[in-house]
Parts: C-alpha cells; structure tokens; sequence
C-alpha cells in the first residue's frame, strides 16, 4: 500500500558552505599499495613507455605512471614495471617491435608532452598492436593545465581501455569517501571527493558530527549525505563545485537515512522513522513530495536503484536477519533476492543492472559478494573480510570500491570485478570510510 | 512471539515496579512525615535529582543487547522499574535514548538497529508507568563505539543504550 504525503517540513534550507572547496592538503604521502591477489595471467600485457617531453621545466606528473596504475589496479591489463623498459620510442615509427615481442607484450603505447603556453601542455600518444605491429590508435588531446595532467592521463588510459576491450574505461572518474580524524569529542569528519584512484582530495563538507552514505547524483555535480551535525541525522544535498546545499530531510523524530538518487536525477529514495518505524520513502526533489514505499515491522533501510528506475533494492530484517529485497519504484510487495549467507546488506547495482553487490554475513566474517543476476543468481565474493562493507561499483562495473578495517582505522580497497586484482587507497591518516565511486565525467 | 515475550516481560516488570515502590512509599510513611519535614523527599520515597547520583539503580544507565537482538534481558529489568520510578515521581524530568550498535554490518542498518533497542527501552520504562512525552529515542548506529577492539568483548559493550538525563 501507497499513501502519499506532503512533507510537513517546509523549510528548504539553503546555505553557503564557507568551508567549500578547501583543499586537503598536497597528494604527497599517497603512495598506493597494489596487492596482487593472483590468477592475473589472463591479464593483457602492455607497456606504456614513459612519455618524452619536449623542453619547458620537468614535469610533476608521470603519464606513463599514471596510465600504468590505471591498467594494472583494472585487472585486465599488466603493464610492464617502469625499470623493464629498455628502450625509450616516443612516436611509432621508433617502435623496435622485435624487443617488445621478446618482452612477450602484446600493446604498447607511446606519446609526448609538449608546451602549449599559458601553462598548458599538450599530449600525443600512439596505440600499437606488437604483434601485428599495426596502429590502433593515434591522437592529439586537447590542451590542458599541466596541474591536470593525471586527468589527461586517466582519458588516455579510458581511450585505451575501450579500444582493447570494447568496455568503456572508467579511470577518469570520482570517488567520495568519508573521513573520521580524532579520537572521541574531538574527531572532524569529512566528506571528500577524490580522483578514482585517491589522488586530489578535496573536502566537500565538515563536521564534528558523525557524516555517512554519500551518493552521487547521476549528472555528477551534487552529493547528497547524512549528517548528525544538528545532533540527530538528517539529509543534505550539496553541490560540489559551488558549495550551496539543501537540506532535504529533517523529521525531528526518528532516522533520516540512506539516500539514494533515482537514474533521472528527479528523485532521492530514503529511510525514514517518524512514522515509528524505518521505512523507505521517495522523495520528489521538485514538489518534495514523499511517497512511502515500505510497510512492515522491520528494518527497511539502503535503497539502491536499479538502473531502469523502475524498481529499488534494499536491506530489511523482515525475515529475522537482514536480506536483499527488491521492490516496485512505485511500490508493492517486495520479493527477496539474496538466498546465500546468514545475512545480506548494503547492495548495489551494476550499470547494466546484472550484478548486485552486497555485503555478506557469515558468523563473524562479513564480505563483499556480487550475485550475478544473468547466471542464475550465482554468488561469488570479492574480499576476504573480516569487516568489509560499502560496495560501490564503478560506472562501468569493471571494478568495485569498498571499505576494509585494519586494526583500528578503516581503509578503501579497489577491487577488480572478478576479485583478482585487489589495491588498497591511502588516502587519509585517519578512519576512511563509505566509499561512493561516481559517474562518468562529461568531457 | 517476540513481541508476546515482551508484553509479558513488561507486565512482569510493572507488577514488580508498583510492588516496590508501594512499599517504600507505606512503610516509612507515618513516622517520619511529620518529625522531619526538611527530609521529605526521601521521605515519602520519591526520587530526587540527588537520587541520581547516589542511588545505585538509577545510576546505572546502560542497558547492553545481545547481537542482532532487542530483547531487554533480565538482569535490565530491574534499571528499567528503577529508571521508571524517576519519571514517575519527577513528571518533569526528561529522558533521551541513545541507540547504538556493534560495528558489524552497514552503518544505515546499524542505524536502525540502534533505533529498535532504543525503542524497547522506551516502551520497557512506559510500560513501568514512566510518559512518552518524557521520552525520546535518537539512534547513533555504530557511529558511536565505547571500544574498538574486534572481538564479542568488545562489540558487546557498544551494543548498548545509553540514558541520559536531559531534565532531571
């Protein structure tokens, strides 16, 4: 049963963020951790030779490193170290193919950086099969600021990505995460956005209170996140770039959680209490119109769309430990779909909507797992546990971010979406957590 | 079945809460009423703020749950007629539930894990006469743990709800 309501709270709170866009200090210490899990045989060899560059001062950034870090953390390639790279080609026609045959590679990629003035540097790469020593791909990127060289990097290293697997890349993408500094009374929590693979950390929002589950809207500008800042949770809309943001969600009484953003953009689902228990809703951002989708006496919390729009999965205790369930957008009886392990929460869903990531919970021991909707529902898990939770797949479900806990702090794994390549981030001396991997960027 | 258990826990409870405090209230009565006026909160056995500070139950203010679960267990009962008692003879005094979870599973559910025991706590101490106006319930998840460890010592401390005393 349906029953809409006109949300009482009236009050669309608008404010300006002082705090925006405060940098969170250089990238410096974050030198990333590749944990090769194994089974990456049937990875793809390519070398990416380090790119020349045509005069001006050195360069802070590496391509080639970058391009490299890319493909090896995607768990389809295995680009050769930078120290077993012999010889230095910077166009094709310098290509000594018969070296990087005996190298048993099978691409290579070469290309230069050159001055464009004003600041701006300019890259050309090349794209070669080894063995067939063709040309797959040559071009000119636009000019852009040398301080953004690593997102010219991570578009090249996209372009290539597709051009070998038919898979658009997602490496120049976003990831927000949350971060908790301090101990007790005295912890700041931050909500950052970062490149996908931790470098150019910016904090988005700060608190003294407890900050969780940040989601990306679909065109990538907004965030919206919990915030116990005004003492009890409540629900924020915030715009990345110019700060402002809403509050959406603020019933006095009870949770105002788990938001999570419709495929158009329109709507944000939630968990909310006031009604006494927690139950998801939808909520209109234009008429802030909110329509109850959940009635039972249990726990329906994490909303997730699928990506037609036209149903939502989510975790409920209904059956007495919580399971993934999946229920019409516009409401209805929801039907279970997790089967496998004690308990399932946290889902979420791949861009094709054939894969549900989900936390999965056997005695004390709780991993990510992907149900393969097109096989048959098929299991398989990503991670080793203990204390793993927040799946988030990237936009071209190729990869999955998720949190870890080691020791005290918790820390951000990337992990390939068979599980065999898995990299831990460093990005924080603190707790991180909450990772969301957000959409493709509109070049 | 669940909520059976706890009905039946609750009306238990009520009967041992008014038997306590009925006695309390009539023993001492005619003596020292009229003898020491000065003395007569404690007197007449109604709680006062000092009570909350010296007296052994009410400074108790944590209840702790089992995994998964938000059955009050016994050994609470007596925290919860106790507690009860404080509303009753101070309807003025207010109370906020603090609901928090052990560090397994998501924080959304956690969160609403946190609220359930934070609402058996609250229906426990209404149904031993304290007012749902005197009472609200926030939930923290496990947003909020007392200790980090990983292991069942642990993760049964933070599952916990936390009474605190907003107005006394």
């Amino acid at each position: 049963m349906i029953k809409t309501m006109r949300k009482f709270s009236s009050s669309l709170v608008v404010i300006l963020l002082a705090a925006v866009a405060l940098f969170a200090g250089p990238a410096t210490a974050q030198s990333l951790n590749v944990d090769i899990v194994g089974g990456v045989k049937t990875a793809t060899p390519i070398v990416v030779v380090p790119f020349a560059q045509a005069g001006g001062a050195p360069l802070s950034t590496d391509v080639a490193e970058v391009m490299r870090n890319d493909f090896n953390r995607s768990g389809k390639f295995r680009s050769l170290a930078k120290s077993d790279i012999v010889e230095f080609p910077s166009k094709g026609s310098d290509i000594k193919f018969a070296t990087w045959r005996l190298l048993k590679q099978d691409y290579i990629v070469v290309g230069n950086v050159t001055e464009a003035g004003n600041g701006m540097v300019q890259v050309e790469y090349e794209l070669w099969d080894v063995n067939k020593q063709q040309s797959l791909l040559h071009q000119q990127m636009p000019p852009a600021p040398a301080g953004d060289l690593r997102g010219v990097a991570h578009q090249i290293a996209d372009i290539i990505y597709q051009k070998i697997t038919g898979v658009r890349g997602a490496f120049w993408t976003r990831i927000a995460y949350i971060t908790a500094v301090g101990l007790g009374n005295h912890t700041t929590y931050s909500l950052i956005v970062a490149d996908s693979d931790g470098y150019n950390p910016q904090v988005v929002a700060r608190s003294k209170e407890s900050l969780l589950t940040p989601a990306w809207s679909p065109d990538g500008r907004k965030l919206a996140y919990v915030s116990f800042e005004s003492g009890n949770s409540s629900i924020y809309v915030q715009d990345i770039t110019t700060g402002s943001r809403q509050l959406v969600e603020s019933h006095p009484r009870g949770i105002n959680g788990a938001p999570a953003w419709s495929p158009d953009g329109s709507k944000l689902a939630v968990a909310l209490s006031y009604v006494g228990n927690l139950e998801l809703f939808v909520l209109d951002l234009a008429s802030r119109h909110e329509t109850r989708l959940t009635n039972s006496l249990s726990i329906d919390t994490e909303p997730v769309w699928a990506p037609d729009g036209k149903s939502i999965y989510f975790t409920s205790d209904r059956s007495g430990r919580p399971q993934i369930y999946q229920v019409s957008a516009s409401g209805g009886t929801p039907q279970r779909i997790s089967f496998q392990g004690q308990s399932n929460l946290n889902a979420d869903v791949s861009y094709d909507g054939k894969q549900i990531a989900m936390v999965q919970g056997n005695g004390n021991v709780y991993r990510i797992a992907i149900m393969d909707r097109s096989l048959g529902d098929q299991v398989r898990f990503l991670s080793p546990g203990p204390i793993d939770e927040s799946p988030s797949f990237a936009p071209n479900a190729s990869m999955l971010l998720y949190a870890a806990t080691e020791g005290r702090r918790g820390v951000l794994y990337a992990v390939s979406a068979d599980g065999m390549v898995r990299q831990r981030l460093v990005l924080s001396d603190g707790d991180v957590r909450e990772p969301a991997w957000g959409p493709y960027r509109q070049r | 079945m669940n909520k059976t258990v706890r009905v039946a826990l609750v009306a238990l409870l009520c009967v041992g809460a008014a038997a306590c405090s009925k006695k309390q209230e009539v023993k001492p009565q005619p003596a020292p009423e009229q003898t020491a006026p000065t003395q007569a909160p404690v007197s007449d056995g109604k709680y006062t703020p000092a009570d909350l500070d010296t007296d052994a139950c009410l400074r108790q203010r944590v209840v702790y749950f089992d995994f998964d679960k938000t059955e009050i267990k016994p050994e609470f009962q007596q925290i919860m007629a106790c507690h009860a008692k404080y509303l009753r003879d101070r309807p003025t005094s207010h109370i906020r539930l603090e609901g928090n979870a052990d560090e397994r599973g998501s924080r959304e559910y956690n969160l609403g894990l946190g609220e359930r025991r934070g609402n058996a706590v609250s229906e426990a101490l209404q149904g031993n006469g304290g007012q749902a106006s005197q009472l609200e319930v926030i939930s923290y998840g496990k947003e909020k743990p007392v200790c980090r460890e990983h292991n069942e010592d642990c993760w049964s401390k933070n599952r916990r709800v936390e009474i605190v005393y907003t107005a006394q």
